[in-house]
Order: C-alpha cells, then structure tokens, then sequence
C-alpha cells in the first residue's frame, strides 16, 4: 500500500529506530488475516482476519476498537459491508482476539501519546520508550479521533477480499462463469439479475479457498453504504437496557471493592485500621495499597459505607499538601513573564514584531477539568491457577494487558481481557490506574473475582485532568490597519502549562518526564500571519494530567480563537471578515468557515444583549467552525443555538459525524460555562455532580451541523474536532452582546 | 436478615438484604440480576439509576429497599427488547438518541414516566422532568427529540 508523507516522516524521524518502523510496516502489508483468526462459532465461517458469514446470513465484522459512544462499532463495519456487498441490517460485530493484524497504527502516527516532531526525547535517549509504548499501547488502542483514519483502508480490503471470496464459492457452487456473477444486498447474482446464492448459502461452499489481498476497491460513486446514515448497531441493546458496561459485569462469585484514594497527591496510606470488634457481616477484607485502601465486600455499597464510616484511615499526605490554585496561577504568571522557554513553532519576519504599529497584549487562562464519565472507574479481575482474567471498559485493551501482567507477574499470554461498552472515555479511560488497583485486589482475593469499582466522589478528585493552562498572547498589527492584514500580523505567544503525554510518559514507564509539550497543543495556525511564534513551558508538577477529549486543542483553541478576535476589533473589522482574509488562501478552511456563518446568519441584526462570536480550528484532520448565538439576562450567560460546519474529508457516517459534533459541543459548553476544577490543600475541592456540575437538557441549545464534502482531502476524525471551538465561539458572542472580553475559563460575567 | 416482597417486571420478587437501609438499586443489579439501573453517583444527582415504583420515577440510588416493600417496580428490562421495543424506547431508536449509552436505561424510564402523567408533554415539561437526568456524550438534542416523537407530536 502507499505509504503516506507522514509515515515516512515517521520513519525519518526515528531513523536509528529502523527495527520498530518496520516492524509496523511489514505488518501494515499483513492487515487482512488469515481465515482462522477470527475465532467462528457453529454456523459460522471465518472469510479473512475481519469478517466472518453464518450459514442465516449474518456477517459478523471484526471491531478492535473501544465503542465508548463515539460510533465506532457502526462506522467500522460500514467499511466492510460496503466493500463486501453485505445487506446492513445482517451485519453485527463482534471483539476480536488480540493480534497485530488489528492494531492501531494511525494512533501512533498521529495520536497519543507521541509526536514524530517531539525530537527532544530521541536525544533524550528515551527512544526506547516510544518503542516500548508504540509496541504496547499500539496493538489495540482507541482515541485520538483515529478510528476510521486507522480502519479505511485495511477494513475496505478485507470486505473486498470477503466478497471475492464469496464470488468465487458462488462460482464453484453454481457451475457459473465467475465473470458473469454480481454481488448486491447480501446476494450473488448472475446475469439479468437472477439469485444464484444468498450469502449464508454459501458457507458451505467455501472449502479451502485462500482470501486474496490484492482485489480492487470501489470508487466512491459507488458507494452504497459508506456516506449514508446507517443505523447504529450498538443502539437497540442500549436503549433496552441489555448493553454490558464494565461495572455490568458478573462472574460467578462476584464479589466487590470499593476504594478511597489518598486525597492529596503524592500522598500514602499510613495504616486502615479496622474497628476494634472486628469486621461487619458482608465485609470480606481490607486491602491495604500504596496509596488507597480497598475493602472488599459482598456488596459494593456496603464496603462504601465501612469505607465512609468503619475504617479508621491515616494518611501520610506527603510533599504537596499546601498545594492550591491559587499558587499555581502565581507560578504560572511568573513563569510566563519569566521562566525558561522553548520555541515549539517560530516561522515568518521576526523583524516585523519590532516594527512600529499598535500593539496587543492579553492574559488568558483555562483550569483543570475532569473528565467525569457517566460510568464511574472500574474494573473487575479474577487470578486463579489459570491465569488473570480481567473485564473492563478500557481504550486500550492491549495497554491493560501488558500492565496487569507486569503487576501480576505473569507473562502477557496468561491474561485475558475483556473489553466491555464503556460508559464514555473521553480519554480517562486511556490510564492504568484502575487496571493497578484491580490486580492488587485480585491478587489478594485469589480465585475470586472482584469489581473494583470508584465512587464518583473519587472519580471527581482523582482523575488525569486537562491540565490548566496560562497563555500571554502579544501580536503586533499592521500600521495600515485593516487594509493588508494577510501576511501582515506579528503573532507572540507563550504557553504554559502540564503535557499530558508528557506525565502519561512518565507515569507508564517509571521515567523522567521528558517534557515536551503535547503535540497537538503546538500545531500551526492556519491563518496566514507575517510572524508566527509560539513558545512553550512545561511545568512538572504533582497534579495528574491526561488527555481530555481534543487534548492539547481543548484550551489553545479559546486562547488563539479569542485573540484573533481581539485583533479584528483592534484593526476594526468584523471577526469573520478578518478570518476570510487570514485564510486566503485556504478554500478549504474558508468554504467551512462559510458555510457556518451563512448557517448561523451571520451579520443580521440581533435584540440587544445578544450576540454572536464565531471559531474555526484544525484538529485532528478536520476542519471545524462554530457559529454561537447567545442571550445574556440577569448577569447570565445563556447559549441559543450554535451552527457548526466540518469539513473531515470523506464521511463514512453522516448522522454519526452530526452525533459528534453535537456531543463534542456540549462537552466543549459544560467545560465554557461551568467547567473548573481547583485544587486547596493539595487535594481537589470537586466531589460530585453539585459541585462540578455539566450541561442539562434545560440548557441545550439548538445544534445544527453542516458537513462540508470535500472527498479529495484525506480522512479527519470526528470524536474530538467538534469540542474545541465551542468555548471560543460563546467567549466571542459575549463579547459581541456585551463588550465583557472574557480571558478566563469557566466564563464568568462581571 | 430483614425479608422484602415486591413485583418486579409484573414477577413476584422475594430478596433478602443484611440491613433495610440497602437502597434498591443494589438489589435489583446484584441479588436480581437486572443491571441495566446504572450507578452514576450514589447521591440522586445523575439519574441513571432511575427505575418505575408504581408508575412514578424514582432515583433506586437512594430509595431504600425497604419502601419498595409491597410496590411494583419496573426497570428497563420489563419495558420492551429490541425486537418488541416500548414506544418510548423505538422512538429512541428511531432519533439514534444513545451514545455511550450508561445514561439511556434512566433516560428511558423518565420520559415513560412523565408520559404516562402527560401523554401530550410539551418541549419544556420534557426538559424539565429530563433536567435531573446526565449525560455526558451530548445526546440531549436527540434525547428531546425522542421524547417529543413519543408524544405523538412531530420533533
């Protein structure tokens, strides 16, 4: 297969890591599978790596990915039933077994955790470590809106190779020139249209027939499936109730666990000490962790309650317990005005930073978030003689493989995982944490299986949050003002803040942080600037961080969207005018961008104390612009309706792209509008849904998406792109209502 | 141990727990296998533990089993299965109102409960009997959508 620009890229990079790029990419070749590998139930034959035909007909399509809300179950096996003929309401899917045929490369070329211009951890000598993290989190990973980017092509294929597969058992079986047979709807036809098998009759048929890799592919004009609003597939066991999530789970002889984390980072368990008359009936045992307690009981709430009230828990809460907001904002400014900084980006005329003309300047910031998944953290594992078992909503089953078999002293191949619907990720569910917690407990229960589950109050306070961020923005305007801004503006930007690979880095393999900021907390601008600098500092610091849904872009995108802002009404023109010209020579960037604001009818007057603001940013491979309307009433900011447009490149699923812009959009409005987590005495001060409270249905805005074709562009992802305009957008329609520019996340009327 | 009788799913239910305080979704999830209640927060603040006690939605995070005694409970396993779905529940199906989906179960079994109040609930009363019930993918534009298709009124 055709090797993009930014997989040899990769390989330039890594170079002296020959051994690694190719290990990929010998199997990126291998992709289709043998029959075998899918395992077949009675009925069932395997037809490659990926799909598998019952003798009633259903095909069964090979999913490796995490189905976390984001469609990927549907959007997957739309590739294959597209290239395969099959008729949609037959397929299903199905987890398969573990295997490189199914891995993710795209998350390692372009997700998490590592960037290939992240240069600094080669001369490092961490090299190893990519290595080592690229061969354990790459095998079957989920995130970084790579899914479909990962699946199209080896996913077509195999349902191309399925089909012809089929064609040649209908040939064998009919006595029929293969020439003359069809495939449509889950049937093989012959000339005129006639029947000659229905798939399922066809299992029979298949002997020993080896799957070719090497079979044509359809033009997208002939899509049938691919592009249309398949339904989703996991749809009608959710909404019924008979879904299994990880904390749905029930092995015979379930026992359960809950946890109290120690509440200051950095801390330790000192000593539980149980009550002096002995353990309360139900309640099995205490397991003392390094840094948490778990207790073990016939009942999840009950071993809470002994948690809560029974157990008597002293912590050692170690260096940081002076900790606060408050003193990280003051280091943050310092560092910003003065701290040690690198130059992640710098491009253009430096000299036009000192040339005369008006000068801006302004302070943002964004807080810590969780992420605050509706299923709270669990997992549930069982070691006995055979080995460890584990069941868990996870992004990355491979990830928890490798590391429960490290905390379990096992080699990989004596542990199972199995990886339920996980009741959202939005990146927590990428971390080990659980996984940790869960052998521990295991290991000390042997033979029984235990659900360790958290309770939201320690899922609020002991989260991987989105790392809070100050950002000091200075830009340099032409002195002609308005009339010649492309090319023209001086842009200085300095960004302080935690990376979240960075610590992920760190935390996974025992290192240093090699601290390097995240990747796609760096990425250029699309707007044609004259100078373009953005200097980084990553601070290292005791509050753990992860990747929150869009990452990096979560909070640059509010710092940049709202600055641009700022300079078109310093320069004196119309944001979206200004942001037309800036991209002048971006059609793609500008076709979404008006297609938003023609959506949003951007220009018309609006009553007095409404406004609205507007944000486009490149993330993930997609282009994405956001049009808000809002209303301010009595000091409160009230968001109306939003008009998004995407331009992701080709659309496997347009209702599921529409789902993810408007999930992505309330995500992005709870972190605008209430969205913060602080931090008092080393520990954080959210616990519940009251205190960090997120978006209800009372204050849902009308979303409209629009999805601008492009099929020529290379595929985007869909999962993140639709988060990080949001919060930019609503700051700007402020400003617009009401002349407050608001710096700050959560927005917050004067 | 203290002995509680109730109708589930229209079954004659006899459990056992070890004190009356147990709330009732512990009940229904572990002794009667019926997990599609989900545990969300413990404290009646997310929902997605919602179930029917004698028509009226209930929070079985926080109901303590003992007050279930001799009332008819309904989960969402007792409404309808994906071959013969509850109205409510097609029209779900229909508006592709799930993401992740751990919200559904108790989105479901509150719009049942305010139909059967209000067969005719207008935009805002959905809104406002759905307001306690969280989701975090964003489906609240099709949750309502749903909710409204259920009523019998066009989305």
């Amino acid at each position: 297969m055709r090797l993009s620009r930014r997989k040899l890229v990769i390989g330039g990079v890594l170079g002296g890591g020959a051994l690694i790029v190719g290990y990929w990419f010998a199997h990126e070749r291998d992709r289709l599978g043998g029959r075998t590998l899918f395992p077949a139930r009675q009925g069932e034959v395997g037809l490659n790596g990926w799909v598998k035909l019952a003798g009633d007909g259903r095909v069964v399509v090979a999913v490796p990915r995490a189905e976390m809300g984001q469609g990927v179950h549907t959007a997957l096996a739309q590739l294959v039933a597209e290239e395969m003929d099959a008729r949609w309401s037959d397929v299903r899917v199905e987890t398969p077994p573990e295997s490189s045929v199914y891995r993710n490369v795209e998350i390692l070329l372009d997700g998490l955790p590592f960037s290939p211009e992240q240069t600094g951890m080669v001369v490092d000598g961490a090299r190893w470590a990519v290595g080592k993290v690229m061969g354990v989190l790459g095998v079957a990973a989920t995130g970084g809106s790579t899914s479909v980017r990962d699946a199209w092509h080896p996913m077509r294929l195999a349902g191309a190779s399925a089909r012809e597969l089929l064609l040649r058992a209908a040939a064998r079986k009919s006595g029929l020139p293969q020439s003359e047979l069809k495939t449509a709807d889950g049937e093989v036809r012959g000339r005129g249209g006639l029947i000659v098998a229905r798939f399922g009759e066809l299992v029979d048929a298949l002997g020993d027939l080896a799957p070719l890799a090497d079979v044509p592919l359809k033009r997208p004009a002939n899509f049938t499936i691919i592009g249309t609003p398949a339904s989703r597939l996991d749809l009608d066991d959710k909404v019924t109730g008979r879904a299994v999530f990880g904390i749905d789970v029930r092995p015979p002889g379930l026992l359960f666990a809950a946890v109290r984390n120690c509440p200051t980072f950095g801390g330790n368990l000192k000593q539980a000490t149980p009550p002096a008359g002995g353990l309360p009936p139900g309640i099995r045992k205490i397991v003392p962790l390094p840094t948490a307690v778990a207790v073990v009981a016939d009942n999840w709430w009950r071993a809470q309650k002994f948690l809560e009230a029974g157990l008597d828990i002293a912590w050692d809460e170690g260096p940081n317990a002076a900790l606060s907001s408050d003193s990280l904002w003051r280091a943050y400014e310092t560092l910003a005005a003065t701290g040690d900084r690198k130059e992640s980006r710098v491009s253009g005329d430096a000299a036009l930073l000192t040339r005369p003309g008006r000068r801006i300047e302004a302070v943002y910031r964004a807080p810590y978030l969780a992420h605050a998944t509706m299923e709270p953290m669990n997992c549930t594992a069982r070691l006995d003689d055979a080995g460890l078992t584990l069941w868990m909503p996870s992004q990355s089953s491979s990830l928890m493989r490798y590391v429960a078999a490290r905390e379990a002293d096992l080699p990989q191949d004596k542990v199972t995982v199995h990886t339920t619907f996980l009741g959202g990720g939005f990146g927590r569910r990428a971390e080990v944490d659980l996984v940790k917690q869960a052998v521990a407990v295991a290991k000390a229960m042997r033979g029984t299986p235990v659900q360790v589950l958290w309770s939201r109050e320690e899922d609020m306070a002991h989260d991987f949050y989105r790392p809070m961020a100050l950002a000091r923005l200075s830009a340099v305007l032409p002195p002609d003002g308005a009339a010649a801004a492309q090319d023209a503006i001086a842009w200085d930007a300095v960004l302080v803040g935690q990376s979240a690979g960075s610590q992920y880095t760190s935390r996974l393999l025992g290192i240093a942080e090699p601290g390097d900021p995240d990747p796609n907390s760096i990425e250029n601008l699309p707007y044609g600037l004259g100078f373009h600098r953005l200097s980084t500092i990553v601070p290292r610091g005791p509050v753990p961080v992860g990747f929150w849904r869009s990452v990096g872009h979560s909070h640059t995108a509010f710092f940049d969207e709202c600055f641009v802002d700022e300079i078109a009404h310093a320069l004196g023109k119309d944001p979206l005018t200004l942001r037309r010209d800036l991209l002048r020579d971006k059609p793609r960037h500008r076709k979404v961008l008006d297609a938003a604001a023609r959506g949003a009818n951007w220009g018309t007057a609006l009553p007095a104390g409404s406004g609205r603001g507007v944000a486009l940013r490149v993330s993930f491979g997609s282009i994405v612009a956001q049009v808000a309307e809002v209303v301010v009433e009595s000091g409160a900011i009230r968001v109306k309706r939003v008009v998004c447009a995407i331009d992701c490149g080709p659309v496997v699923n347009p209702d599921i792209v529409r789902a993810q812009m408007e999930g992505g959009i309330v995500y992005g409005l709870t972190a605008a509008l209430h969205g913060e987590i602080t931090i008092s005495k080393g520990r954080v001060e959210q616990h519940q849904f009251d205190d960090y409270p997120v978006l209800r249905i009372d204050g849902m805005p009308a979303i409209e998406t629009m999805i601008v074709h492009s099929d020529d562009a290379p595929l985007g992802g869909v999962g993140e792109p639709g988060t990080p305009p949001i919060a930019p957008a609503v700051a700007n329609a402020v400003f617009a209502a009401t002349g407050q520019r608001l710096r700050s996340l959560p927005l917050k009327l004067a | 141990m203290p002995t509680y009788s109730f109708f589930v799913n229209g079954s004659a239910r006899t459990v056992q727990t070890r004190t009356d305080d147990q709330p009732l979704l512990y009940v229904l999830r572990n002794q009667l296998g019926l997990t599609g209640a989900k545990f969300g927060c413990g404290l009646g603040q997310c929902g997605a533990c919602t179930v029917l006690v004698d028509g009226e939605a209930v929070r079985s995070c926080m109901m303590p089993v003992a007050a279930a005694n001799g009332r008819g409970v309904t989960t969402i396993e007792g409404l309808g299965s994906p071959d013969q779905p509850h109205p409510v529940q097609a029209a779900f199906i229909t508006e592709q109102a799930a993401q992740c989906g751990y919200c559904a179960s108790g989105v479901v079994m509150a719009t049942v409960a305010l139909l059967a109040r209000k067969p005719k609930a207008t935009r805002a009363e959905v809104q406002a009997a759905l307001a306690g019930n969280l989701c975090r993918c964003g489906t609240h534009q099709r949750i309502l959508r749903a909710a409204l298709r259920a009523t019998g009124t066009s989305p």
